[in-house]
């Protein structure tokens, strides 16, 4: 098969990206950062780091901490702010050809309606990924996320005010993945992204003491892929919304297994860490199984996996 | 600017109980690097350890394309560094972070080192020398096999005051016990890099005496290239804002720095 006959192209509810490939939220800044060393036009989509209404200092380090095959985080969410990404980061992007995917993150439903109300109409932003692993200030501080009819709430206000796609981002750290997945989708969803960090911790043997100054964080990496996975592969088979799937790909391989467990798209994180140019590999890497195996369109092998 | 490059090592080998030296052919990073960079070092091919080291630029000589680095083994990721060998490759990015600011030539610079905190020192001293600057190098370790980089530095030209704890050879004592009240600070410049009790008391002589210096900090890192936001430190206690070791350091100028 011939190169020009491949589409790898994709549409995650409205959202189009010209490959599957995306970067995930929080691991690669707002591109920029990496721009010496891929080529970001050849990208699927770029997710921006989470935004919040205002600027947000985040946690006292220590911030980060390797696992076995993986790393906790807690950021906290450092941000400029809504408008600082607006005026300085996002014209960066808008110069490139790719698709942008914002980020944002609130605690109340009043902030997520705000910053889907901003974000209207600003030129250059394909779609809304809504972080939904935030604690909801009104609810005595429980995640959104964990809670389906918040859940479905949170995706409700955000479509009333936004025009744009609405994915919202689902954690893992829940029960009943497919519970949350039914909400999303009542709340009007277009796509869902999953599966966001899975929350762990460490503790130093010498001082007696959690590691990371917010004591929880987020695992992510290839310790987390089989979970991943797992809920992607339970959600493709219930839910009817497309999914950009991740959590530890570090390889294509990796990639083709999260599409044939029925993520649509995948989004690459922790590994832009480990290979800078990781999301460029991966979609090399697909064109070459799609040459291999004579798939013209790589929607044949979504779900494939899925036994129904 | 930074890239990605596999390096071929062309010598590895063990200088202290715990020390290696790695010399690697990287022409197109070598040509990049600062003094004061660092590289970002894949220390296997394996999911685990997953994340990349920071190391510090050692040594480069940028006409034969090669790049040094000193390394203690202190974990799972430098232990792993010290089964490659030679004709293997080593996976690096770089140079990242902001390095040394080079003083005007008719400056006296001292560059304080602690332990492997040396290896930074080593090619800022190179790259003094060639300026033209008078360069003396004060180097503490816990013992005399530790003191692994006086050889590189009196190669390079930088004469080198050996400190040990246990009075194994040269002074014996902390390697500030070496700070002495200057003649003539103004025509002084002072860079540190070791444990941070050293340093905080090289950055209390700078601040006594007025002396223009900088630090280089470490800090737990993932990306290395300012994208993460790991990497935060408050240089001072009561400033609001976190910087990034990773792209708004590793140096900082000693006077914005609270230890
Ligand atoms: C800018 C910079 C330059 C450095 N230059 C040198 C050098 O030239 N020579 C040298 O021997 N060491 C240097 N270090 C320290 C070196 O990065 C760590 O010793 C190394 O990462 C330890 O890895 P490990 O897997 O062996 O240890 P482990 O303790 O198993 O590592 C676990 C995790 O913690 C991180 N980590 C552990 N110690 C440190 C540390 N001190 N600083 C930052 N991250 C750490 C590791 O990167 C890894 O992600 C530098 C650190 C920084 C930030
Ligand atoms: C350092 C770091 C910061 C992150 N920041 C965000 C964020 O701001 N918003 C968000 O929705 N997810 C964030 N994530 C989660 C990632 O986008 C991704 O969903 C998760 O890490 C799992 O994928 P991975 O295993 O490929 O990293 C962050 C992850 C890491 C490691
Ligand atoms: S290590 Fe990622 S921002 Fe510094």
């Amino acid at each position: 098969m011939e190169k020009q006959d491949m589409d790898l192209t994709v549409n995650l509810g409205g959202i189009i990206m010209k490959n599957p490939v995306a970067v995930a939220s929080g691991t690669f800044g707002y591109g920029r950062e990496y721009e010496d060393y891929l080529d970001i036009n050849g990208l699927g989509a770029v997710i921006v780091k989470g935004t919040t209404l205002e600027p947000r200092h985040g946690n006292p380090p220590v911030r980060i901490f390797e696992t076995a095959a993986g790393m906790l985080n807690a950021i906290g969410l450092e941000n400029p702010g809504v408008e600082v990404f607006l005026n300085q980061h996002l014209p960066y992007l808008i110069d490139k050809d790719v698709t942008v995917i914002a980020n944002i993150a609130g605690n109340t439903i009043e902030e997520y309606a705000a910053l889907a109300a901003r974000l209207e109409g600003c030129k250059g932003i394909a779609g809304i990924e809504l972080n939904i692993s935030c604690p909801n200030v009104k609810q005595g501080g429980l995640q959104f996320g964990t809670d389906p009819v918040m859940v479905r709430d949170v995706v409700k206000t955000v479509k009333a005010n936004t025009s744009l796609p609405v994915m919202p981002k689902l954690s893992p750290n829940v029960t009943n993945i497919v519970e949350i997945a039914l909400a999303a989708q009542e709340g009007g969803a277009d796509a869902l992204s999953m599966i966001n960090t899975l929350m762990g911790m460490a503790i130093n043997v010498q001082t007696r003491k959690p590691v990371l100054a917010n004591v929880f964080g987020g695992l992510s990496g290839p310790a987390i892929k089989p979970v991943a996975l797992r809920m992607i592969y339970q959600v493709h088979q219930e839910v009817d919304l497309p999914i950009l799937g991740g959590g530890g790909i570090m390889n294509t391989l990796d990639a083709l297994e999260f599409m044939m467990a029925g993520a649509t798209g995948i989004s690459i994180g922790t590994g832009n860490f480990v290979n800078p140019r990781l999301a460029y590999d991966i979609m090399v890497g697909l064109q070459e199984y799609m040459q291999e195996n004579q798939i013209n369109n790589l929607n044949e092998i979504v779900g494939i996996a899925v036994q129904k | 600017m930074p890239l990605q490059e596999n390096g071929l090592v062309i010598n590895h080998q063990q200088v202290a109980q715990d020390m290696y030296i790695m010399e690697f052919m990287a022409p197109a990073v070598a040509r990049e690097c600062q003094p004061g960079q660092f590289l970002h070092v894949r220390p296997g091919n394996t999911n685990d350890p997953l994340l990349r080291r920071p190391l510090s630029i050692y040594d480069a000589d940028q006409e034969k394309g090669s790049i040094s680095l000193l390394y203690r083994v202190v974990g799972a990721g430098t232990s792993l560094m010290t089964g490659i060998r030679e004709n293997d490759y080593i996976d690096i990015v770089g140079p990242l972070g902001r390095g040394f600011t080079l003083p005007a030539p008719s400056k006296t610079a001292l560059l304080v080192g602690g332990g492997v905190g040396i290896a930074p020192l080593v090619y800022l001293g190179r790259a003094l020398i060639q300026r033209g600057c008078q360069v003396t190098a004060m180097m503490g370790a816990a013992n005399e096999n530790q003191l692994v980089a006086g050889d590189r530095l009196l190669e390079i030209g930088v004469p080198f005051l050996p400190v040990t704890m246990d009075g194994s050879r040269g002074y014996p004592g902390m390697v500030t016990d070496l700070l002495v009240p200057p003649v003539y600070p103004e025509e002084i410049v002072i860079y540190t890099c070791g444990p941070e009790p050293m340093m905080a008391k090289v950055a209390e002589y700078a601040q006594r005496y007025d002396i223009w210096g900088e630090v280089s900090l470490e800090e737990h890192m993932a990306c290395g290239v300012g994208a993460c936001l790991g990497c935060a430190r408050r240089l001072k206690a009561n400033d609001e804002a976190y910087v990034k070791v990773c792209k708004d350091g590793p140096v900082f100028n000693i006077m914005d720095v609270e230890f």
